[in-house]
């Protein structure tokens, strides 16, 4: 097995635990966990391919991580606060029995 | 030389091991604390994966905005929804099976990929990346989604202000109109 080809499994199988989490848990907290996971896992893939492409002195794949880096951080903060938001509202976070947003 | 095991090395099979373990008892672990510092754990073996492949910028920018600020905002969140201790419901949804199902064949399906489409490359000399060089193509080359990044995390924080804000209008007119029954 080839170095990338094993930053690619590592990769492949944090995504599945994400997308496990995101599709078996029934708290909203860890469904957004789930989804950091899995954003992760894409991080790891951009750096991997960086670091064995043909030209990693182009920082490409770096820069692509650095702002999908930024972009989760924005999402856990809205998704978050979300989730404060709802629980101050309906006492929960129980997906299951999250049905209505509407205030 | 560093000792290696199906061609790979022992650091990275160490540190993989820790990041999958962290994950695997985030998605396993039923108190929601003890999940957030698993999580921690993949965090911070993912950073030093980043280490591990010569990306030394990208490997401590994870630690700071991962282990330094998105963990601690889960945390706080769990604290604030009271999700701390045993939770009240139980931890899995009723089709547990089926998403446990989908994510299993989700990898078969990426392993299978990369086990069969990726050439054996050997891998390069480490690129010497400086954080001067990173500086430099942020202000010229990715100056546009420098500042695409820059108002959209300063909208996403102050709409997850908004958000979370105790909506004061509605929550102040059924005290007012109490006080004035009063």
């Amino acid at each position: 097995m080839t170095p990338l080809a094993g930053f690619l499994i590592v990769a492949a199988l944090v995504f599945s635990i994400g997308l496990a989490i995101a599709l078996t848990r029934r708290n909203a907290i860890l469904v957004l966990i789930g989804i950091e996971l899995m954003l992760n896992a894409a991080n790891l893939n951009l750096i991997a391919f960086w670091r064995f492409g043909p030209h990693p002195e182009a920082l490409t794949g770096m820069m692509f991580a650095i702002f999908s880096i930024a972009v989760a951080a924005a999402e856990a903060a809205v998704g978050l606060g979300l989730v404060i938001a709802y629980h101050r509202h309906s006492k929960t976070t129980d997906l299951d029995t999250m049905t209505r947003m509407k205030g | 030389m560093i000792p290696t095991l199906f061609g790979l090395t022992l650091p990275f099979l160490i540190l993989a091991a820790l990041t999958i373990a962290g994950a695997v008892a985030a998605a396993l672990l039923r108190n929601l604390v003890h999940c957030a510092l698993s999580l921690t754990i993949t965090f911070a073996g993912l950073a030093l994966l980043y280490l591990n492949l010569d990306a030394q910028f990208v490997g401590f920018v994870q630690m700071l905005v991962y282990i330094g600020a998105v963990a601690i905002l889960v945390v706080f969140a769990i604290l604030l929804t009271r999700g701390a201790g045993m939770p009240e419901y139980r931890s899995f949804s009723s089709n547990w099976l089926l998403g446990l199902v989908l994510a299993a064949a989700t990898f078969a399906l990426l392993a299978w990929a990369v086990t069969l489409s990726l050439p054996a490359s050997a891998a390069s000399a480490a690129p010497a990346v400086t954080v001067q060089g990173i500086g430099v193509a942020l202000m010229t080359t990715y100056v546009l989604p420098l500042e695409i990044v820059a108002i959209l995390l300063t909208v996403a924080l102050i709409g997850a202000v908004i958000v979370a804000m105790p909506e004061a209008k509605s929550a102040k007119s059924p005290s007012a109109g109490k006080a004035g029954a009063q």
